[in-house]
């Protein structure tokens, strides 16, 4: 009995210690393949593909063409918004404003919103907005897209839900997630933009990405 | 002596009575205060923060006590018809555009108003939902004569 209960021990203290050797690292969200390669020794070996942000093609605020070459070699925070959304909106872009308060002076570090507005939010628009949130767009782009691109990028990319749908209070409905991307374009984590607790773990968990890939 | 009695029984009994009186209208305000806070989360809070701090230049901070005492009659107003036109908050203009809340009755709109103008370094007592009915009118009649 003494003993089972001893190695009970064991068992529970070193699961807690694989559970925080894992925590140091993000896991990595969307649809993987497996795929057989050959080293340079021609030795075969297993591969785990995952799924990456496509190349986009979008306009900014300023109306330049920005594409992923904007976000090379970083990591960053996707969410899709729109400018007259009176409910969610604000609340995300006040959080968000607080993780781009910390990060802004690191250069490892970009942040785009998507307007799903296309019918409104011209980059015109979209300008006056980030000036009024009071933001840097070199470090937090603003763009805008026709329909189709922006809602399949939302949706099977950032795999976030984004409609019109004439009966909801603005015109659309959409989910409020922070999508974290890290350098290889594939997404690390998503987080409710509207809850405090969980925009605080954006933060840690972009410290924890941007040592990781260090 | 039984006059004396009499007297001071009077005496306290209309202490007692202003007593209790001021007693509601203290514990109506806390009501109020109450239910504006849960309004004022649900609703407004997403904009003007939850320290009346506002969102950049976005929506404006509920922090300027002589705005919101010069316009105290209009407040009810701007909360069930929205607000669009240019205001001057803290010396900062701001142009952004305020949703209708039509959809709140006038005592929620009272709440919600008690809240804001007691909390965020207000300090302007009590507003009554009868009160909201009159400034409504008040304000509907000047936009449509
Ligand atoms: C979508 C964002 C938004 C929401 C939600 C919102 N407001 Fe506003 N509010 C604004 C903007 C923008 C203005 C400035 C309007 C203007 O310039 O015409 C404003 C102005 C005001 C003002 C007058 C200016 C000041 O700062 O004192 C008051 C009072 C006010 N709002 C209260 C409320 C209350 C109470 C609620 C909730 C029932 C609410 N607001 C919900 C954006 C919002």
């Amino acid at each position: 009995m003494k003993k089972i209960k001893s190695q009970l021990i064991i068992l529970v203290v070193s699961l807690f210690v694989i559970a925080c050797s894992d925590a140091k690292k993000l896991p990595i969200y969307g649809e993987r393949e497996v795929a057989i390669t050959k080293d340079k020794d021609g030795n075969q070996k297993i591969d785990t593909i995952y799924q990456t942000i496509p190349n986009f093609s979008f306009l900014n605020q300023d109306s330049t063409v920005i594409t992923q070459d904007a976000f090379k070699g970083k990591i960053y925070v996707a969410d899709f918004f729109f400018t007259s959304c009176t409910t969610i909106c604000p609340t995300m872009h006040r959080n968000l404003k607080t993780v781009y308060e910390d990060f802004k002076n690191n250069p490892d570090v970009m942040f785009i919103s998507h307007t799903i507005d296309f019918k409104y939010d011209k980059p015109s628009v979209l300008k006056k907005y980030a000036e009024k949130l009071g933001v840097n767009t070199n470090k937090w782009e603003f763009v805008y897209g026709n329909k189709e691109e922006i809602y399949s990028i939302a949706e099977k990319n950032y795999l976030t839900v984004v409609e019109e749908d004439s009966t909801a209070r603005d015109g659309y409905i959409h989910q409020g997630w922070l999508v974290l991307i890290d350098k290889q374009k594939r997404m690390r984590g998503a987080y409710d933009g509207t809850k405090t607790e969980q925009v605080e773990q954006l933060k840690k968990d972009m410290a924890t990405l941007l040592a990781e890939e260090k | 002596m039984r006059k004396y009695l009499l007297f001071g029984l009077y005496i306290t009994a209309v202490c007692a009575i202003i007593y209790s009186c001021q007693n509601t209208s203290e514990m109506n305000q806390a009501q109020y205060m109450t239910g504006g806070k849960d309004l004022y989360i649900a609703n407004c809070q997403n904009c003007h923060g939850a320290n009346g701090e506002g969102l950049g230049e976005l929506a404006p901070p509920l922090t300027d006590t002589i705005f919101l005492t010069k316009n105290k009659e209009k407040l009810a107003c701007f909360i069930k018809n929205g607000a669009n036109e240019p205001m001057v908050i803290n010396g900062k203009t701001y142009e952004g555009k305020m949703p209708d809340f039509a959809n709140l009755h006038d005592i929620d709109i009272a709440q919600v108003i008690v809240y804001i103008t007691n909390s965020f370094g207000n300090k302007q007592g009590m507003y009554t939902y009868q009160q909201v009915a009159i400034d409504l009118q008040k304000c509907n009649s000047a936009k449509n004569p």
